[in-house]
């Protein structure tokens, strides 16, 4: 534990090595949340079976501080998006997101996840949850095979190890907004393209430029 | 619901000269049913007008009593939509396919719901993706996608918003070298595309109110205590719901009085997909219906197009196959039965000892095929490769003979010696969701599903594929019909196949070709219809291929056995606590994969 926080400019005497480590306040915050990151129990399609392989004995994603799966998004640090998002789920993995406190993360787990996978054609599929909610890690692969799910953990890892509670979101003046809730209708509907759906009722489709949408 | 008189039945088959054969059929019902003579087609092509009479007369006469498969083919050229069945004897011989055509302006056929209550959400299905409308359905409701959807998906002039061209390959697929991103063609930079006449401002959306109407509630006339009848809700997301899969249970107190599974959070459009899809390219998408089998699934697939085909597969490559076939099936009873104790409230040390044992029988797929789940190995004629040398620092072979001989079977003693007798287990299990075996054939439940309940039924030995008729095996049945026996019954096959192994290790020639011909990407195949089926771990896994002689599947479903096995879900439930839907659907063993598509 030592090696892994303490801060190697201040010096601590040779007696006190084996008791005291001094380090600072983002160091320590950060050790605690990376290594007990809690993922919410939330399999969508193959990749599901891999998470659940990563978490039994052979792989033992308790090495890492995140075996501790809750059923409940209010207790969840994570949520690790493991399948393919169709339109018909979108709304309540939304809905899930935002259930969840900050701070919270997001991981696409394969090929579907990420952009659509194998199945990005499909008049029911949506193309990589990134449409939706912001995703801190993705993971290749199709179903990513457990270490590679592992790998992408520990990139989560490094990622909170680089954040400061000085500028942390969470921390911030501002609450963190909701994302508007995908609506079922003659297909999916994103609320914040409203104006543009509204805009196109009764034309042909024209080309604009979607950057601005997004 | 059921209206069969299973004596008369018996008659029949006992006396050959009383048999009905279906050249009589054809001459009883003149003019309403005719021999299918399509190049490639076989079955017979019934009227909707006396579709009733004659579904009646091939399950009461005939002895087709187990409804298989059902599904629509949309032949545009020919202006009508078909609806395809097809079925079988559940004392064994070969199966019938009958097809009724409808016009596609005003598709109207009449229900087969009360004759074979499997039909219902395979008859769903076909008019959710078709708009085929099953006259005298009891709840002819979209099951894949949700109320309110624009369009029939499965109809060929459907076009999705990601739509390029009709088939693959497509010309875009690598436009000068450079990657192309089929959001830039979209207004909205998304996967969806609206009627031209939408107006959102002036649209509300579909509420589930008629579907929380539709559940049937407690009475409360006659009763003492005046109670109040609520829904719930279970799933989509819920830990006990295997994926996505969601029950809508309506409840006096803690006793279910109805339930309707809502499906469709996974409908990833494998058929549409499917048929733009070369037949080759469709190989690595049957991996990923039932995840947890994916060699089984390949199998299948397999079987119907070289069915087409007419290819032959190598000696090496047939056992080869069944081995695979028979390590996916301990591998998914392994997972299932792990996962059954989690829903007992065994919370994850069942299912740790199953994963284990499941990983010792992927670590040989991902060293012969390269993958751990998602194997895409077997091809038309064939295998895509033979076994490694060396695998784990040790010899292939006698990694598997170990695997097969020793370790595979100490796993599976060791989990019947730690649950089969187990308090809990018992109390639980037996007598809960107990389902009749005259149900398990009406509703055409297959797998450990049917046989849990007494009947006999495997397609390894009614409709023997591949090389199964080498080997010695028994088909495990058991009588009670409830979770309990579902259980054991998986634990039996587990041993059988085991068995299985053991005798492929022993009899597998050490040498010799594993695939017929020269390995190709793109090949037509010839036109015609094929109707492939293996016994996969939970049930009868059926492809229904039409060709018409080009590159790709004009036609490519799949009859899911986990999709029609919760047919009977509702019955199964109604009058247990709600703790015991969460267990029953447990036995039954699903893959929302397979079920949603």
């Amino acid at each position: 534990m030592n090696d892994e926080l303490s801060n190697p400019d201040i010096p601590v005497p040779d007696e006190l090595q084996s008791t005291v480590t001094i380090t600072s306040l983002d160091k320590i915050y950060n050790w605690g949340r990376r290594s007990s990151i809690w993922p919410m129990v939330f399999g969508l399609a193959c990749c599901a079976i891999e998470m659940i392989c990563t978490a039994a004995s052979r792989f033992d994603i308790a090495r890492f501080g995140m075996e501790v799966f809750r059923a409940t998004p209010r207790q969840a640090d994570l949520m690790i998006v493991s399948g393919t998002v169709t339109k018909k789920m979108v709304p309540q993995i939304v809905r899930l997101f935002n259930q969840m406190p900050e701070p919270k993360y997001v991981m696409a787990m394969g090929a579907c996840a990420s952009g659509g996978g194998p199945f990005k054609e499909g008049y029911n599929v949506v193309s990589g949850i990134d449409k939706f909610v912001p995703v801190d890690v993705y993971v290749p692969g199709c179903p990513p095979t457990p270490q590679a799910l592992l790998h992408g953990l520990m990139k989560l890892q490094e990622k909170i190890d680089g954040q400061s509670l000085k500028s942390v979101r969470w921390y911030g003046q501002e609450a963190s907004e909701a994302v508007p809730v995908p609506v079922l209708g003659p297909d999916l509907l994103d609320p914040r393209q409203h104006a543009l759906l509204a805009q196109q009722a009764g034309q042909m489709p024209v080309n604009v430029d979607i950057e601005k949408d997004l | 619901m059921v209206e069969k008189n299973g004596t008369e039945k018996e008659q029949d088959f006992n006396n050959p000269d009383n048999e009905v054969t279906s050249d009589h059929i054809i001459e009883r019902f003149n003019g309403d049913i005719s021999a299918d003579t399509r190049d490639g087609y076989q079955g017979y092509i019934v009227s909707p007008d006396r579709f009733h009479e004659v579904a009646k007369v091939f399950r009461d006469e005939l002895g087709y009593d187990y409804l298989s498969s059902v599904t629509g083919v949309d032949y545009i050229d020919d202006d009508h939509i078909e609806v395809v069945y097809h079925a079988d004897k559940i004392v064994g011989g070969e199966g019938i396919n009958f097809k009724v055509q409808v016009n596609r302006e005003n598709p109207v056929v009449p229900t087969l719901v009360p004759i074979y209550p499997g039909a219902d959400f395979q008859e769903r299905e076909v008019f959710d993706m078709y708009g085929v409308h099953f006259e005298g359905h009891p709840n002819l409701r979209r099951i894949l996608m949700w109320d309110g959807f624009d369009g029939y998906p499965l109809r060929k002039d459907w076009k999705e918003a990601y739509y390029e061209e009709d088939v693959k390959p497509f010309d875009t697929r690598w436009p000068g070298g450079q990657v192309k991103r089929s959001e830039a063609d979209s207004p909205y930079g998304k996967n969806v595309s609206y009627p031209p006449d939408f107006d959102i401002d002036n649209w509300s959306p579909e509420t589930d109110d008629s579907l929380y109407e539709s559940l049937q509630k407690t009475d409360p006339k006659g009763k003492s205590l005046q109670t109040d009848s609520i829904v719930v809700n279970i799933g989509p997301q819920h830990p006990s719901t295997h994926g996505v899969f969601r029950m809508v249970v309506a409840l006096d107190g803690e006793t279910i009085t109805d339930l309707q599974p809502v499906m469709g959070y996974l409908h990833r459009n494998h058929e549409k997909i499917g048929e733009r899809n070369t037949f080759l390219q469709n190989m690595p998408y049957t991996d990923r219906l039932d995840y947890l089998a994916s060699m089984g699934n390949n199998f299948g697939y397999a079987l119907a197009v070289e069915k087409l085909m007419g290819v032959e597969v190598p000696e090496r490559a047939q056992y080869i196959r069944v081995l695979m076939a028979e390590l996916t099936r301990i591998a998914n009873h392994m997972w299932a039965i792990g996962f059954l104790l989690n829903d007992l409230g065994a919370f994850q040390t069942p299912a740790l000892y199953a994963i284990r044992a499941r990983e010792l029988i992927l670590d040989v797929f991902e060293a012969t095929a390269g993958s751990r789940m998602m194997c895409n190995y077997m091809r038309f004629g064939g295998l895509a490769r033979d076994f490694p040398s060396q695998m784990r620092g040790e010899d292939t072979i006698k990694f598997i003979d170990d695997l097969v001989n020793n370790r595979l079977p100490q796993a599976i003693d060791e989990l019947d010696h730690f649950l089969t007798e187990n308090e809990i287990v018992r109390s639980r299990c037996i007598g809960v969701g107990v389902l009749s075996a005259e149900k398990a054939i009406a509703y055409s439940t297959a797998g450990p599903l049917l046989r849990a309940s007494g009947v006999s039924y495997d397609l390894r030995r009614v409709d023997s594929y591949g090389i199964y008729d080498r080997f010695d095996f028994q088909i495990p049945t058991r009588s009670n019909g409830d979770v309990y026996d579902r259980y054991l019954i998986r634990v039996d096959e587990m041993r059988e196949s085991a068995k299985i192994c053991q005798q492929v290790m022993r009899d597998i020639p050490s040498e010799g070709e594993i695939f017929t011909g020269k390995p190709q990407y793109n090949f037509r195949v010839p036109a015609g219809e094929s109707y492939g089926r293996v016994e996969n771990p939970k049930g009868e896994l059926g492809y229904y291929v039409v060709s018409n002689g080009k590159a790709n599947p004009y036609r490519y479903h799949v009859r899911a056995p986990s999709f029609v096995n919760l047919t009977v879900l509702g019955e199964l439930c109604k009058g247990h606590k709600v703790a015991d839907a969460v267990v029953i659907l447990g036995s039954i063993d699903i893959v929302l994969g397979e079920v949603d598509r």
